[in-house]
């Protein structure tokens, strides 16, 4: 995207000030949406992207500036003002030689987006949107968006660094609603990965419509959820939010250090039942939260956070690592140039463990069953947390029995990973977007069937 | 410690965006509809930590959003450059996008409606010209005043300040002409109180169109009150109560309320209050107003995300739904005039439809005298979840909270992992009391302190 030569001239320009460290980040993202709501196409979106973040690290201080213009007076203008940020004092003029080459692997798809012609994206929608009307005869209103997007980044730094990545996300999400006897309920399904155009020769988009039809139109004969504390079984894939949200930002480096999180000072000690093995892993498969490289140019890695048990680590972006004195997990990310990188997760999944899933839910005399989830949101300091079922069941003397409405369950993240008591066989992996401090990034999460004791369940029901 | 000077990035001159809307407006071709809306901010973030900045940043960032409309098919492209040619590519992208659309005989562009804009005082200079090394103080005053605010605070999670300014104008090719700028700055603190007993949260905040109106002690004191007063807290038994809303809590609330009125909800069946116009769906103390006219509210700007001059609309008057909030094409398949409430979350998206300066009509209460009113029940302080626990089509809600009891007339002992649910149904129904102590808040509503009797409070 820009040459080397240039890159290391303008790292020269970040550092004039003074300063220990400087970073160019350059994103080139191109993007296309399309959406179907209420029988018509409503519009097709183009969009592009491009821009350059520098900051320039001295001491504690970070100075950043973002930038539109690549040019080369463009991007030492803001590195300029990044240096000037760090408030450096004039401390000279420093070399920058971009030894540390890792050129960017080309984007790992068969099919790339921008080569489907639009009206083949269009055919998505209407064959989704067909699927879910014809489902049942009480779906009243069908909402199906597409979305594509190419993220090219390269990143280059005043240690030597020179790296870069092509990343390529494809998503398709269905929400229906369903009506009957002045009752509306509503549900959602979503297929993606980072993967090209030819996850739509895998995943039938009807399929992923008549899920989500199907849950709305259940939904409708669903009662109350109960309220208070009672045993939570969460199906394969759809409890990995709890995880995100129990432990997973709180086992975030930068929070750590702040303070701001129950699991500080803790590694080495049992944080969680020993049926838990939770692994942070940026190169698993095709899974929302993957890439090659991170956006502060360290290759993502697989990191096991907590062993049976035992918390082993946490998760690490380049700044707080090195003031550590260690190495970035690959955990550094941000949602764009116009944004700092911090720690984010990537795909964050519990191993599965032993039991038969049926077993699991036939052992439980009462409780919930719940099958999807609807996001959730932690406070890492005190480390209690909520999350939203949106299909969810009773268990009643072992067996699966009436829908519930959603509701949020909420509990406190150490104390729901030392009450998980049985552990599946089974594994699923679930897709959102994760938001800390305002910035938005692709990730996901998977567990296997399992069980945790207790959680309070914020329904109205007895 | 050195003097800082900040310069702007982009070294080229800066086109006129009005100008640069005109002109874009100005390539429609014959029996085509275009709309340029170009927008330019300026944003400046400083995060301190232990007595040290830990991060400054600051930058502009500038783009266009082109919808074209032809054989009333609608198409819309962006760029983040107001690079001639990258405009002109996007206009290009725009009416490609156009052919792909569902022929839809309510699309259009607004037109002018007569409606005489508010001439709104939005814009301080001082926002831009308050010296860096002053937002810099302000947020290191911040840690340590929340530090100093009790002996409790063991921490401060975060102490932020920040600023933005932002430019934006709208034309079309049906002769809509409107350009608007405006400033707001703030302070945001997040405390962490412990007393051996764990560790316990809360936030203050103060927010004004200058720095120099910025409150550091309000939101000092804030911060510490709130994760102070918490400490201790545990989890309540399971019942039904009367629920007190903080400010804060009764204003993401009203936004739910605004979200169930948007005309776009209404005729896409995503609202239980669909068809409700001139019925009462709510208590008669609630009396729901969006008035982006008023310029107390930060949502305020003389123009709707379409160009249309800003009005203020009656939502519910006395329980009543007096009107749906609609922009021009939700209007049109109504069969109403748009009510201006077209809005955008910046240039990467079409218009769609929501308010900006929303309030419930203040009751007469303070917070003292409406919790010695209700006599029982729970102050909530803040709420999590309300993404995933709240739902404008089915009227679902349950969402976590923290707070304190309140017995007689008074607070109690603090409460968390807990939740609080209903329907919002019956909680528009179930509305006690409107506080009087109105404030407008940073975003697009005000809130005050709210009492709703016989909602579902889960713990053990």
């Amino acid at each position: 995207m820009i040459d080397e030569a240039t890159v290391a001239r303008v790292l020269a320009e970040a550092l004039r000030a003074g300063g220990d460290f400087a970073e160019v980040f350059v994103e080139d993202r191109r993007s296309s949406s399309a959406r179907l709501d209420d029988g018509r196409v409503e519009e097709l979106t183009s969009g592009r992207d491009r821009g350059a973040g520098i900051r320039v690290v001295r001491g504690e201080t970070t100075g950043f500036a973002h930038t539109s213009d690549l040019t080369e007076a463009g991007l030492t203008a803001a590195a300029a003002a990044a240096g000037a940020a760090a408030r450096g004092g004039g401390e000279g003029v420093r070399e920058v030689a971009l030894s540390r080459r890792r050129p960017a692997p080309p984007a790992a798809v068969e099919v790339l987006p921008e080569d489907v012609p639009k009206a083949a994206k269009v055919e998505l929608l209407k064959r989704a949107e067909d699927a879910a009307r014809s489902l049942d005869g009480a779906v009243r209103q069908v909402a199906v968006t597409y979305g594509d997007g190419r993220r090219r980044i390269l990143v280059a730094n005043s240690d030597g660094l020179l790296a870069g990545d092509d990343q390529v996300r494809t998503r398709l999400g269905v929400s229906v609603v369903a009506g009957a006897d002045g009752v509306l309920q509503t549900g959602y399904e979503t297929a993606g990965g980072t993967v090209g155009f030819e996850i739509y020769d895998r995943v039938q988009v009807e399929d992923v419509a008549r899920v989500a039809a199907r849950r709305a139109v259940d939904l409708l004969k669903a009662r109350p959820a109960p309220s208070g504390t009672v045993p939570v079984v969460l199906r394969r894939g759809a409890g990995g939010v709890l995880f995100h949200e129990a432990c997973g930002h709180g086992l975030e480096a930068d929070l750590v250090g702040r303070d701001a999180s129950v699991f500080r000072d803790r590694v080495g000690t049992q944080v969680a039942s020993p049926l838990v093995t939770l692994v942070d892993d940026g190169t698993y498969g095709r899974e929302w939260g993957t890439y090659a490289v991170d956006d502060e140019g360290h290759e993502a890695q697989r990191n096991t956070l907590i062993h049976e048990g035992e918390l082993t680590d946490y998760m690490w972006d380049f700044l707080r690592a090195r003031k550590e004195g260690r190495e970035s997990s690959g955990n550094g990310r941000r949602q764009s140039y116009q944004h700092l990188p911090m720690v984010r997760m990537t795909n964050t999944y519990v191993l599965a463990g032993e039991e038969d899933p049926e077993e699991i839910i036939r052992q439980t005399p009462y409780g919930i069953y719940c099958v999807q989830l609807g996001g959730g949101q932690v406070n890492t300091a005190t480390g209690d947390f909520v999350f939203g079922m949106t299909e969810a069941y009773l268990i009643e003397d072992g067996q699966v029995t009436a829908p519930l409405r959603a509701a949020n369950l909420i509990g406190n993240g150490p104390d729901v990973l030392r009450s998980i008591d049985a552990m599946g066989d089974d594994f699923d992996t679930w897709a959102g977007t994760c938001g800390k401090d305002g910035q938005g990034v692709p990730v996901s999460s998977g567990q296997a069937t399992l069980r945790v004791t207790g959680m309070t369940v914020g329904g109205t029901g007895g | 410690m050195a003097e800082t000077v900040l310069v702007g990035p982009s070294a080229p001159p800066r086109p006129d965006l009005a100008e640069l809307a005109q002109r874009v407006a100005g390539w429609a071709r014959p029996g085509e509809q275009v709309e340029a809306y170009v927008a330019r901010g300026r944003h400046t973030s400083v995060r301190v930590f232990g007595g040290d900045v830990e991060s400054l940043s600051s930058a502009e960032s500038e783009g266009v959003g082109i919808r074209v409309i032809s054989g009333h098919r609608q198409g819309f492209a962006y760029a983040a450059s107001l690079d001639p040619a990258v405009v002109e590519e996007t206009l290009a992208e725009a009416r490609d996008n156009a052919g792909f659309g569902t022929v839809d005989e309510y699309l259009g562009l607004a037109e002018p409606d007569g409606v005489a804009a508010a001439d709104l005082d939005l814009y301080r200079p001082e926002a831009s010209s308050f010296p860096t090394d002053a937002k810099v103080e302000l947020a290191l005053e911040l840690e340590r005043a929340t530090k100093a605010a009790d002996r409790r605070i063991k921490g401060v999670e975060s102490a932020d300040y920040g600023d933005s300014e932002f430019e934006g104008a709208i034309a079309t090719s049906t002769g809509i002409r409107a350009s608007s700028r405006r400033t707001v700055c703030s302070l945001w603190s997040s405390a962490m109180a412990d007393d051996g007993r764990g560790t316990q949260t809360g936030s203050g905040y103060s927010v004004a169109r200058s720095p120099h109106d910025l409150d550091v002690a309000r939101a000092a004191t804030d911060a510490a009150r709130r994760a102070t007063r918490l400490l201790g807290a545990v989890k309540p038994a399971t019942q039904r109560l009367t629920v007190v809303l903080e400010p804060s809590v009764t204003a993401a609330l009203t936004g739910v309320l605004a979200g169930l009125l948007s005309g776009m909800a209404a005729l896409k069946g995503r609202s239980f209050l669909a068809g409700k116009l001139g019925e009462a769906v709510a208590s008669p103390l609630l009396t729901l107003v969006d008035d982006p006219t008023n310029p107390e509210a930060y949502g305020a700007s003389p123009f709707d995300a379409e160009g249309l001059a800003s009005r203020g609309n009656v939502l519910l008057d006395a329980g009543v739904v007096r009107t749906f909030l609609h922009n021009t094409y939700t209007g049109r398949r109504s069969g109403v005039p748009s009510t201006a409430n077209a809005v955008r979350g910046g240039f990467k998206s079409t218009p769609g439809v929501g308010s900006r300066a929303l309030s419930l009509a203040p009751g007469d209460l303070d917070q003292e005298a409406l919790l010695a009113a209700i006599g029982d029940g729970v102050l909530v302080q803040s709420v999590t979840g309300m993404h995933s626990g709240v739902n404008g089509t089915t009227g679902d809600f349950s969402v976590g909270i923290q707070g304190l009891m309140v017995r007689g007339g008074e607070l109690a002992e603090p409460v968390r992992e807990a939740t609080v649910a209903s329907t919002l149904q019956r909680m528009l129904g179930d509305v006690v009391v409107v506080g009087a102590d109105r404030e407008w808040l940073p975003g697009g509503a005000a809130g005050m302190t709210l009492a709703i009797g016989d909602v579902t409070l889960s713990g053990s």
